[in-house]
């Protein structure tokens, strides 16, 4: 096999065991959109990042933070739903962030690796960054997995019990934007969301409990990457949506069988 | 307290205490959730006071709630959720005192609305709380399930001798258990032990009159009385107010009192 094959493949193989874990909350929590929100954003990260000449990685994280940031402010007014507000945000920062990036001279950014993902172009140096976000991000989720669940269930209920419920917020929030930014390079801004959905969507059947759904997410994402990359080296058809697409027929397939 | 630039709550002042039960009753819109919500910390008045013990272990039973589909949890992992490890040796005895044993390996999903209020029940009381706070914990359960409820409720503060706190919309069913009980509209429109409250004016003005007694189970529809809303009558005219009521000698402890101000 070849080196960068093996590269992608330990580089979505990570992606898939924090998508896994991290994901279920999604579900759980109903924040699609918001993971969405975030992702979207990172373009505007990206852009950060040329424009500044900082690490991309820095910028995307500073990115979604700030957007993170800005909606848990907005959730004091009460005038606009919070889809709606997501879907503002989301949008502005995906264009500003593309703007942006129009500005950028010298450098020739490939928008669309950043838009739909370029695992081919994994470095090793890249490995090593997503090898320490992987174990930061699996580190404190398990710190805080507890409480975390607790406020998913019933955030009143868990306040009450004595949960900090905007501390574990906050963290949560901060775990996805480590993964938005870890996963760019992986499926692109676009298709992040899905990696954290549809596994998790596709575990739910086989789980009695919570820890059970989050390793089965894990699982069916290992499936999805393993299937996706062979896929798209056989046929040459892009790697990030093979991903994506494989574990959408994951999802089907378990639909199909559902007792 | 006010929502909306409309005042909803204003000059509240109440105590409570161990071993003693207090029923919150009031039409639709009165200020009981939000009184209840300030209590526990979940909300903060405009001004006023609550003082409350510190540490003050508190059990919560909020309105039937509802889990997320796709989230996989059974009746013990929802119970466990309250604590640390070492609740899990109260596990057994909890459930059985509220009568959910059966349903201990059951997902949450497939409980009915009175067997899931058990379920909350018990994961209340799993932390040994000094207060019992239930939003009407009788909230879809049917008629027979709901006197078993109280009794429930009832027989938990005997054995555990914690104060309870409670919402209701009806208080014939709780009538008996009661020690007392504050019909709140929002002021306080009177208070005192149940079977003067359901005498007061006030009361027979907000809940019509029905004969408290021989009506174990009635329900009210509550729409009669929103021609009463901003109808400010001054609390002290109400004769019952609850610094008058005989204090009951053998308070377990008094620093488990928990006082409560709100002046709008």
């Amino acid at each position: 096999m070849d080196d960068f094959l093996i590269r992608a493949l330990l580089a979505g193989l990570a992606v898939a065991l924090i998508a896994g874990p991290l994901g279920v909350f999604i579900v759980w929590r109903r924040l699609a959109y918001f993971g969405d929100t975030l992702s979207h954003s990172a373009i505007l990260g990206v852009a950060l990042g040329f424009l500044l000449s900082i690490n991309i990685n820095i910028g995307i994280l500073i990115s979604s933070l700030a957007v993170a940031g800005l909606l848990i402010l907005s959730q004091h007014q009460k005038q606009l739903g919070s889809d709606t507000m997501l879907g503002i945000m989301a949008h502005t920062a995906l264009s500003l962030g593309l703007i942006l990036i129009s500005f950028v001279h010298g450098v020739k950014v490939d928008i669309n690796a950043w838009l739909f993902g370029d695992i081919l172009s994994v470095t090793w140096q890249d490995l090593w960054i997503i090898a320490g976000g992987v174990v930061l991000v699996l580190g404190l989720l398990a710190f805080i997995w507890k409480p975390l669940l607790s406020l998913t269930v019933h955030e009143e209920l868990a306040r009450v019990e004595g949960v900090n419920v905007s501390l574990i917020s906050a963290i949560y929030t901060l775990l996805i934007a480590i993964l938005v930014a870890i996963a760019m390079k992986i499926v692109g801004a676009l298709l992040i969301t899905s990696l954290l959905i549809i596994p998790a969507a596709t575990a739910r059947q086989f789980s009695k409990t919570p820890e059970q759904m989050a390793v089965m997410a894990v699982i069916v994402g290992i499936f999805s990457v393993v299937l996706g990359l062979g896929v798209s080296f056989l046929w040459d058809t892009p790697a990030g949506p093979s991903i994506v697409v494989s574990a959408s027929g994951l999802f089907l397939l378990s639909q199909v069988f559902k007792r | 307290m006010s929502f909306n630039k409309k005042q909803i709550l204003h000059d509240i002042s109440l105590e409570l205490q161990a071993d003693k039960i207090l029923t919150l009753i009031g039409p639709n819109g009165a200020g009981k959730s939000s009184l209840v919500r300030i209590l526990l910390g979940l909300q903060t008045p405009d001004c006023g006071v609550v003082k409350v013990k510190p540490n003050l272990r508190i059990g919560y039973v909020p309105q039937k709630i509802h889990v997320d589909a796709l989230m996989p949890l059974t009746v013990e992992r929802f119970i466990l959720l309250a604590g640390n490890r070492n609740i899990k040796n109260r596990l057994e005895s909890v459930l059985a005192t509220t009568g959910i044993s059966h349903l201990k390996d059951q997902s949450v999903q497939q409980l009915s609305g009175g067997e899931f209020q058990r379920v909350l029940l018990a994961r209340a009381v799993i932390n040994q709380p000094e207060l019992l706070v239930l939003d009407e914990p009788a909230q879809g359960v049917d008629v027979i399930g709901q006197g078993e409820l109280y009794e429930l409720i009832a027989h938990l503060k005997e054995t555990h001798g914690f104060g309870v706190l409670m919402i209701s919309h009806d208080l014939h069913l709780v009538m008996q258990k009661t020690d007392q009980v504050l019909c709140l509209n929002q002021h306080i429109c009177c208070s005192g032990q149940p079977e003067d409250v359901s005498q007061h004016p006030e009361y027979l003005r907000l809940f019509g009159n029905i004969p408290a007694e021989g009506l174990a189970v009635y329900t009210h529809h509550h729409n009669h009385c929103h021609d009463l809303h901003g109808d400010v009558v001054d609390g002290s005219d109400c004769g019952h107010d609850e610094h008058n009521s005989p204090v009951n000698k053998n308070e377990i402890n008094t620093s488990d009192e928990n006082k409560d101000h709100i002046h709008g």
